[in-house]
């Protein structure tokens, strides 16, 4: 379906793509991970065409797309990172006009456009002018403009960023149910949590190189098994590693913050004994939790970027509900 | 079909979007109006001297109404990112700026007829030869939208493009003989005069409205199609390298 080889874009001499190469089989869900500035935008830019590529191929759907992009733009949906309809134009308006751009004759574009307003809860909102809807009302109508044509292939970036919680839960639930009904999904997120739980295969990408590309059930293989808690304390703690190191050899200890830790091991952790080893060491322990490592363990081991980053980014409150 | 679909609801949805907002219509209305008021006043000549004022009030009416609004509305547009919607839209990128341009157009013709009506009401209009007028305005439209067009995408920011449209409307105005023959012009700013587009246009107005062109209409028909031509090529240039980076 998609069919990237070797795809390369500088922006003044930086390298924002760097012989990216994959293959993006029809009807998958496919995750694009990586932190800001990893070249996932860019590389949606240049798939859709908002981007020349300085070198490499694309195909989309057996067609050459690398110095044409046009020629698979009706195949094509796009969700971008910036809610980017019109705010003068009421919801119902902005569909029914992007809806037009593909060329859908007026009753289908109506009935589509109600159609899409219904599934997506925007139905009292349609009449409402788009500048004035919250957060996650326009990205849910942006999500609606991307696939007003039933495109076969639907480029999202990061779309849930900056939602709350809810918002966000929903928009993934939509997201889901679009790839059930057979939609090809490329979705960039910084959320990993994000892409474990909706994409089949991920590639990671960093400084515009991929890193690692596999389905989601192979690259969790390394942390399979792996057992880790995060034990939280009231007040920054003191240098214990090598004594920690010592007493506890099978498990593997790791500051996060001033006042937290996670400890890994391949055995079963066990809470008491390290409550009471913090506890005799000055250390005051507010909270203990047990937590499955994840994609996002993989994501570190592999890049070795970001820790603190990515594990802050879980904690957040509009991560993962 | 599909294509025309597409640009037909960009020329709606601009002009409902834009031009036909009552600030827009408004300033359609009050712009014209005030020049024509303003140089009728200036003139100190009675009603017979309407028919001399309204080629440079229908010119300037054109002008105003299209440059600007292009220009602001392709730079808004392109600012809060919607104007990638249309990238992304399966139409060629000429189709869809004559799309973008379609509304300024109209709306810069319509801007025109509003002297005229006024006029009507003032002056006898039927040595006009509407043949000429009429094709004559709307190719002045054009040409005003394409530099509209060509200021959009030399700018990034809207208060740029008020700017910048500026920059080419004032001395326009007073270089292309509506007000000061072109003959009575300082010889070095003559061949200016001769680089503008308005300068035809406004001799083509004369041609149409009182028989007083000084030029050839055939040769401003095409020295303004050219401008055209010139204008809407090197803008989608402009665009293919600066938006599709």
């Amino acid at each position: 379906m998609i069919e990237v080889v070797n795809l390369t874009k500088k922006f003044d001499g930086v390298i924002a793509v760097d012989e990216l190469s994959f293959r993006i089989r029809q009807g998958e869900f496919f995750g694009f991970l990586g932190p800001n500035g990893a070249g996932k935008t860019t590389t949606i830019n240049i798939l859709t065409g908002l981007a020349r590529p300085d070198s490499g191929s694309i195909r989309i759907s057996d067609r050459d797309c690398t110095n044409n992009p046009k020629a698979a733009q009706h195949l094509i949906g796009v969700v971008p990172d910036d809610s980017n309809l019109y705010p003068e134009l009421s919801g119902y308006d902005n569909l029914c006009f992007c809806a037009s751009l593909y060329g859908m004759r007026k009753i289908q574009r109506q009935n589509r456009s109600k159609e899409l307003l219904a599934t997506f809860g925007l139905e009292e909102a349609a009449n409402r002018k788009f500048g004035g809807y919250s957060k996650g009302m326009k990205r849910k109508l942006t999500i609606a403009a991307g696939i007003i044509h039933n495109p076969r292939i639907l480029f999202m970036d990061e779309p849930t960023t900056g939602l709350d919680v809810g918002s966000a839960r929903q928009i993934r639930l939509l997201i889901s149910r679009l790839h059930h009904s057979g939609t090809t999904i490329f979705l960039t997120t910084h959320y990993i949590e994000e892409a474990e739980r909706l994409c089949q295969r991920v590639a990671f990408i960093v400084k515009g190189k991929i890193v690692k590309i596999d389905s989601v059930s192979n690259l969790l293989q390394p942390v399979l098994g792996k057992k880790a808690m995060l034990i939280t304390f009231c007040n920054p703690i003191m240098n214990l590693y090598e004594k920690f190191e010592r007493t506890f050899p099978n498990l593997k200890c790791e500051s996060l913050s001033d006042a937290q830790v996670r400890v890994e091991s391949m055995e079963p952790i066990y809470v008491g004994p390290l409550v009471r080893f913090f506890e005799d060491n000055g250390s005051e322990v507010m909270e203990a939790k047990r937590i499955t490592p994840s994609l996002e363990d993989v994501f570190v081991i592999t890049t070795g970027i970001e820790v603190n980053t990515m594990r802050k980014e879980r904690e957040k409150p509009h991560s993962i509900p | 079909m599909r294509q025309w679909i597409a640009f037909w609801n960009i020329v709606l949805k601009d002009m409902r979007a834009y031009y036909l907002k009552p600030p827009n219509v408004s300033w359609g209305l009050i712009f014209p109006l005030a020049w024509t008021a303003m140089l009728f006043i200036k003139s100190g000549q009675g009603l017979e001297n309407i028919l001399g004022l309204l080629p440079g009030v229908v010119c300037i009416s054109i002008l105003f109404g299209s440059t600007s609004m292009l220009a602001v509305t392709v730079t808004f547009e392109k600012k809060n990112r919607s104007f990638e919607r249309l990238l992304l839209a399966p139409i060629p990128l000429s189709l869809l700026m004559l799309a973008k341009t379609g509304g300024a157009i109209l709306f810069g013709t319509v801007n025109a007829f509003v002297p005229i009506v006024i006029a009507m009401f003032l002056a006898d209009l039927s040595t006009i030869s509407w043949n000429i007028a009429i094709p004559g305005i709307v190719l002045i439209a054009t040409v005003s939208t394409f530099l509209g067009l060509f200021i959009a995408v030399s700018v990034s920011e809207v208060f740029e493009a008020q700017t910048f449209s500026n920059f080419f409307r004032f001395p326009m105005i007073f270089l292309c003989g509506l007000f000061i023959p072109i003959a009575s012009l300082p010889v070095f700013l003559r061949p200016l005069s001769y680089m503008l587009p308005l300068t035809y246009g406004a001799d083509i107005l004369r041609g149409a409205i009182d028989g007083t062109n000084s030029m050839s209409l055939g040769l401003g028909f095409i020295v303004i199609l050219s401008f055209c031509t010139i204008l809407f090529y090197v803008s989608l240039r402009n665009i293919n390298r600066k938006w599709i980076v």
